[in-house]
């Protein structure tokens, strides 16, 4: 009998502790810096361009193949008197959320800094109707680094 | 009507199939029982419902995907089935991890131990009746857990943090006080599970003299971790066999007596008792320093023809991983020695003479994760 008053005393204990729930969906919690997400393309501001030259780098690395690059000459190279050093670009790119693990070996193969792991709420809440809506492509991909919407971390 | 003596006709015993769908069940497990009234006479195991082939999968992977895969067969104790992988290909490599690593390393499996065995304490609440209220507090504190983790590796399950050489990549510059203050919280949730279950007389009926296996037949079986230790052995690897830095560790191995599904509950809130102090040791001897070996080839290769078994204790047991190269970047074989299936073995043996209602605790008490069972 007395272990169950006891027992029933640590529930009650927890009347005066503070409730640690949060109100989710309606509240979102702040997500940590490093929080990973799925990966996502970034846009260089500067040159008005993805940083991503395409170099198959991560779509090599990436242990569930969910990834699909394809490279194109830039029409921007300083040699046809655009404005940007990089001789080659992304002309395609696919990113298939349905199958990638999220294992952040695309972001450490990266030699651009090109593509790094969504860390806002946003790369968590994909639920879709339809699978084939989860692979992504390049304009999806590019659109919140455009936007501002995610502070990148990439491991130095 | 009465009947005066028990009817000459033969009666057939029944069996009745639990799982794989079923909530007790932790995950796809089915076992067939057969039962004579209340009674099971006997009981059949199924796995493989889980099965991937995440050892296969390894082998078409170069050692940093391998660790993704590491991750998904102990997906509750995701650090310390990646650290026997590192270790493993460690030792081919023959790599020197940093000690600061090292200490990191010690720190996140022990934190993850005490994610894990939360996790034991709530299901195994459920599993015994009292629904809600246990499985709602180990929920509480391993939230907290489980925040540090993604605050360290940016994930809450599938960490991908280590890496054969030392660590992905180095903690946040709070990282110590996180940890004392996750811990504060820790040890409170450890103090509210004593009170609400250790002496509470409804948990000790149902959990007390049920499954009772002896040393003799667990170590038959191949059991290891909290389930052997609560027959009385006083096996763990960090103890007799250290690795990492246990050897400087200071702490106990607690063992029960009777081998029962309730020294099992205990032996395993012990061991939390344990891993927090081993912490608060490691915190103090962090220091400074680098992560990844200084030389660290682009491309980690294995040298040809070596093979190795390296083994660690993992919250529910024995995790070994043996690892042949035949050269190159991916391993030629990979075998995960899984703590959870020879402990599975066990319960054939533990459930035949109980109740219906103690299968399902005793299978809760052996604390197994399916997909590390069927890989």
């Amino acid at each position: 009998m007395r272990g169950i008053v006891k027992s029933l005393a640590t529930t009650m204990s927890t009347f005066i502790r503070g409730p640690v729930t949060r109100g989710y969906p309606s509240k979102h919690r702040e997500l940590p810096e490093r929080d990973r997400a799925f990966p996502l393309l970034l846009w260089d501001k500067d040159i008005d361009e993805p940083f991503c030259t395409g170099c198959h780098a991560c779509e090599r690395a990436c242990p569930v193949e969910c990834m699909t690059v394809i490279m194109k000459d830039n029409p921007n190279h300083e040699s046809q008197d655009g404005n940007s050093k990089r001789r080659k670009i992304v002309d395609e790119f696919w990113i298939d959320y349905g199958r990638c693990m999220r294992c952040n070996i695309c972001v450490e193969v990266c030699n651009f800094e090109a593509i790094a792991m969504n860390n806002t709420w946003s790369g968590h809440e994909t639920s879709v109707y339809d699978r084939a809506d989860l692979v992504m492509d390049l304009p999806q991909l590019m659109a919140q680094s455009k936007s501002d919407e995610i502070q990148e971390w990439v491991a130095d | 009507m009465v009947i005066e003596s028990a009817p000459d006709f033969e009666t057939q015993d029944l069996l009745i199939n639990v799982g794989p769908q079923h909530p007790s069940t932790h995950g796809v497990f089915r076992m067939i029982l057969e039962v004579d009234g209340e009674i099971v006479k006997d009981l059949i195991p199924h796995i493989g419902y889980l099965h991937r082939g995440a050892e296969k999968l390894c082998e078409n992977n170069d050692f940093r995907q391998g660790v993704g895969y590491m991750d998904r067969t102990e997906y509750l104790a995701s650090h310390n089935a990646e650290l026997s992988y590192v270790m493993a290909v460690e030792a081919l490599a023959e790599l020197e991890v940093p000690e600061r690593a090292q200490w990191i390393r010690m720190i996140l499996c022990e934190l993850n131990r005490l994610s894990s065995h939360f996790m034991f304490l709530g299901a195994f609440g459920v599993d015994v009746g009292v629904f809600g209220t246990p499985f709602i507090y180990a929920w509480r504190e391993r939230e907290a857990l489980i925040d540090l983790f993604e605050e360290i590796s940016g994930d809450r399950m599938m960490y991908a943090y280590f890496r054969a050489g030392g660590l992905a990549w180095e903690v946040p510059g709070n990282f110590e006080e996180r940890v004392r203050e996750v811990l504060v919280s820790t040890r409170q949730g450890m103090k509210d599970f004593d009170n609400l279950l250790t002496r509470n007389e409804i948990f000790l009926a149902r959990t007390k003299n049920v499954g009772i296996i002896s040393a003799e037949d667990a170590i038959e079986l191949g059991m290891s971790g909290p389930t052997l230790r609560a027959s009385g052995v006083p096996l763990d690897i960090r103890k007799s066999e250290p690795y990492m830095y246990y050897d400087q560790i200071d702490f106990e191995v607690p063992i029960g007596t009777n081998g029962d599904v309730f020294d099992r509950y205990l032996v395993r809130l012990k061991e939390m008792e344990q891993s927090v102090s081993i912490i608060e040791q490691c915190l103090e001897r962090l220091n400074d320093g680098p992560i990844m070996p200084e030389r660290m080839p682009r491309m980690l290769r294995l040298p040809e023809g070596q093979e190795v078994y390296i083994r660690t204790e993992a919250p529910r047991g024995e995790y070994g991983i043996y690892l042949v190269s035949k050269g190159g970047n991916k391993p030629w074989r990979l075998k995960v020695r899984s703590a959870c299936l020879s402990n599975l073995q066990a319960l054939r043996k533990m459930s035949v003479g109980q109740y219906v209602a103690d299968a399902i605790i005793i299978l809760g008490s052996i604390d197994i994760v399916l997909s590390e069972v069927d890989r």
